[in-house]
């Protein structure tokens, strides 16, 4: 065993030593102790979220230098407004890399199912909620229709979804009809879902809720395990952890109040990262998504339906691009030819990679989509108040991509032989 | 000797047009480690099949704790306590050890994953099994080709199996990782377990196994007590020592020599 490298155990070691492996690096509890364990886990091509949130600090104050509006609550404000409906589609999009997998047909899924929507609430007079519905349930059939095809008949997905992003394209185009846009109402539930703001004492509330129930949490869930005799986290690091989250969190909630308040439509996408990031980690589904992404056989060999899981994620790969659809709606107030018809597709899952989320398959998180839709929303709105070109915006995007996809390759082959997986 | 676990008898299974087990018996008591032996194409793997249910035998009996039974399906072959682990292991490498332990068996505590009780009995598991990995919360991947086996053979007890296939399990090790293996083998059979292991490695063979079944070519070939049978004895039994080159070479010269005398 002496040829073993030793195996960083980051924060977990910090139960009594003596009952401990040898060989395992024990982490001081001291915030000394902690950085140093921070430290050997970067070394390790552990990067986590830190390269993500570097980035996005580097393009604020890049572009703060060159505009001083930028970092204004009214830009911020409209920053998370523009990036929910994209976002959405990296939430959805990450489970189908997970997999390994790639759906390119999410923008089509997107224009189709707002192309639905469009038509149903104007043409049909269907109530707008009922027509949200329906353009959702869209994405959700067609989306259990690339699964069944990939898992069941065993096309690539690569080719079922690219029939998907001319197919679906086809069909936005068929339901728009020949005028090629249908406005839809400005004061509606569709309208409403991305020009409510809540009131800032609301906003503080659900900040409040959100930190308390992390810490709540961390506490009791590092209690159980100290209680059943595994290593835990010391008390210092929920607290560092949870400041961690609070400053963001807070800072976040007071920039949005002061334009007007925190949009439902970025509550809405912030929510569903938190719910997919919950079920990826804490829930048998989430464990049998990862286990099909690190090896299928291995999953199907422990008993778990593997059709079945890479059915439903493709299912909920397209059902969030219609959710992302409906946004889109909303914001422009109208369906047309162009809607998600552009480079969202490819702005979704440059997201998610530069998030953080493997295109290898069996690694990522929800938060990517979080991370890597404000790296894009920001330097897409810097640009605009530049008033530069979009030529100069796919450059730039195309170069953050190419960074990220880098890092991760990178990082991949640090935990290679650093024998991290 | 105590009752047989498992015992199989006259099991035949053909592929076309060919006989690949012809009337094999096979008998496993527990706490008893059976290697089984055979040059490759012996008919080892098929036998392995048929007891883990993947294809089950066209003729035989099989009775387990003195009953007959069918395999039929792999969930047969799991539901009676048959545990196999084959020679890809078939891990998840991006996941840590206690996901890989209980992979499609997660525990639950109000619908999400009772994260440390899995860790908690996957700790218990790997102590009672004498094995030490420093941390149970590293990916499958950082482990050693050893750890990796243990894993995977502790995994298939996690289902309390009452008999224990493993197919090369040293195959690919070192010599410290291999003594890790056989070490383990040892432990199960001293929790009274039966084993069965298909080794080309004949030192492994001596060291943990009681008793070594050879087959040849479909058939029974020896069963052998490994502590009353010598290396040669067993060697000649998987080559059929009686029937190759060497041997007609010197069956003829011998004789050749008499007739000349």
């Amino acid at each position: 065993m002496a040829q073993q490298t030793p195996v960083t155990p980051g924060a977990d070691a910090a139960a009594p030593p003596a009952a401990r492996d040898p060989r395992l690096i024990v982490t001081a509890t001291s915030p000394r102790g902690l950085l140093a364990a921070g430290v050997r886990r970067l070394r390790g091509g552990e990067l986590g979220p830190l390269p993500v949130i570097v980035g996005l600090v580097v393009i604020c104050v890049v572009f703060q230098a060159l505009h001083d509006r930028f970092l204004s609550p009214q830009n911020l404000s409209n920053l998370t407004v523009q990036v929910t409906a994209v976002g959405l589609m990296t939430t959805g999009v990450i489970m189908v890399l997970l997999l390994g997998e790639i759906d390119l047909s999410i923008g089509s899924v997107a224009g189709a199912s707002a192309a639905v929507l469009a038509a149903l609430t104007v043409h049909q007079g269907v109530p707008e909620w009922l027509g949200i519905i329906a353009a959702i349930a869209t994405g959700t059939v067609i989306g259990v229709l690339h699964g069944t095809v990939f898992a069941k008949v065993g096309v690539p997905a690569f080719v079922v979804t690219l029939a998907g992003l001319l197919g679906w394209q086809g069909v936005q185009i068929y339901v728009l009809g020949s005028e090629g846009t249908v406005n839809v109402s400005g004061d509606g539930a569709i309208a409403a879902l991305t020009t409510t703001y809540f009131l800032p004492s609301f906003g503080w509330g659900i900040g409040a809720v959100v930190v308390a129930v992390y810490a709540v949490a961390s506490l009791f869930g590092e209690r159980r395990r100290s209680a059943a005799g595994l290593p835990a986290k010391p008390a210092v690091e929920i607290a560092v952890r949870t400041l961690l989250l609070a400053v963001p969190v807070f800072g976040g909630i007071a920039i949005l109040n002061q334009h007007q308040g925190v949009p439902l439509s970025f509550l809405i996408f912030v929510g569903f990262v938190v719910v997919f990031d919950l079920m990826l980690r804490k829930t048998r589904y989430g464990r049998m998504v990862f286990a099909v992404g690190g090896s299928a056989e291995a999953a199907r060999r422990a008993g778990i339906n593997v059709d079945l899981v890479r059915i439903s994620v493709f299912a909920l790969s397209s059902t969030l691009a219609a959710i992302g659809g409906v946004m889109m709606v909303s914001r422009s107030f109208s369906a047309n030819l162009d809607t998600a018809g552009g480079d969202e597709l490819m702005l979704a899952i440059a997201a998610a990679v530069i998030g953080g989320t493997s295109l290898f398959g069996g690694r990522g998180n929800a938060y990517s989509a979080l991370l890597g839709g404000l790296v894009l929303g920001a330097i897409t709105s810097g640009l605009l108040l530049l008033s530069m070109d979009s030529s100069i915006r796919y450059m730039i995007t195309a170069a953050v991509l190419l960074v990220a996809v880098i890092l991760d390759a990178v990082s991949r082959r640090s935990r290679k032989t650093h024998a991290r997986g | 000797m105590s009752t047989p676990v498992l015992e199989l008898s006259g099991i035949s299974k053909r592929f076309g047009a060919v006989q690949a087990l012809d009337q094999v018996d096979l008998r496993v008591a527990p706490g008893e480690v059976v290697a089984l032996l055979g040059d490759n194409g012996a008919g080892k793997s098929t036998l392995v099949k048929v007891i883990a249910g993947v294809n089950p035998a066209d003729g035989g009996d099989i009775t387990w704790e003195g009953r007959p039974v069918s395999i039929t399906r792999p969930n047969d072959a799991q539901k009676l306590g048959i545990a196999t682990i084959y020679q890809d292991l078939a891990l998840c490498d991006n996941l840590d050890i206690v996901a890989n332990l209980f992979l499609g068996a997660e525990h639950t505590a109000f619908g999400t994953l009772d994260e440390v009780e899995m860790e908690r009995r996957a700790q218990e598991l790997l102590d009672s099994l004498s094995v030490s990995i420093p941390s149970l919360r590293v990916p499958v991947a950082s482990l050693s080709g050893g750890q990796r086996q243990i894993i995977a053979i502790a995994r298939s007890l996690l289902g309390d199996p009452k008999i224990v296939l493993l197919d090369e399990p040293t195959a690919a090790l070192g010599v410290a990782q291999t003594a890790q293996v056989l070490d383990l083998i040892e432990r199960l059979r001293d929790k009274g377990l039966g084993v069965i292991l298909i080794s080309h490695n004949m030192a492994d063979v001596r060291a943990v196994a009681d008793r070594a079944v050879v087959l040849r070519l479909g058939r029974n070939a020896g069963d052998f007590r490994v502590e009353d049978t010598s290396y040669e004895e067993i060697v000649a039994a998987i080559t059929g020592a009686a029937d190759n080159p060497v041997a007609r070479r010197s069956g003829r010269v011998s004789a050749a020599t008499t007739e000349e005398a």
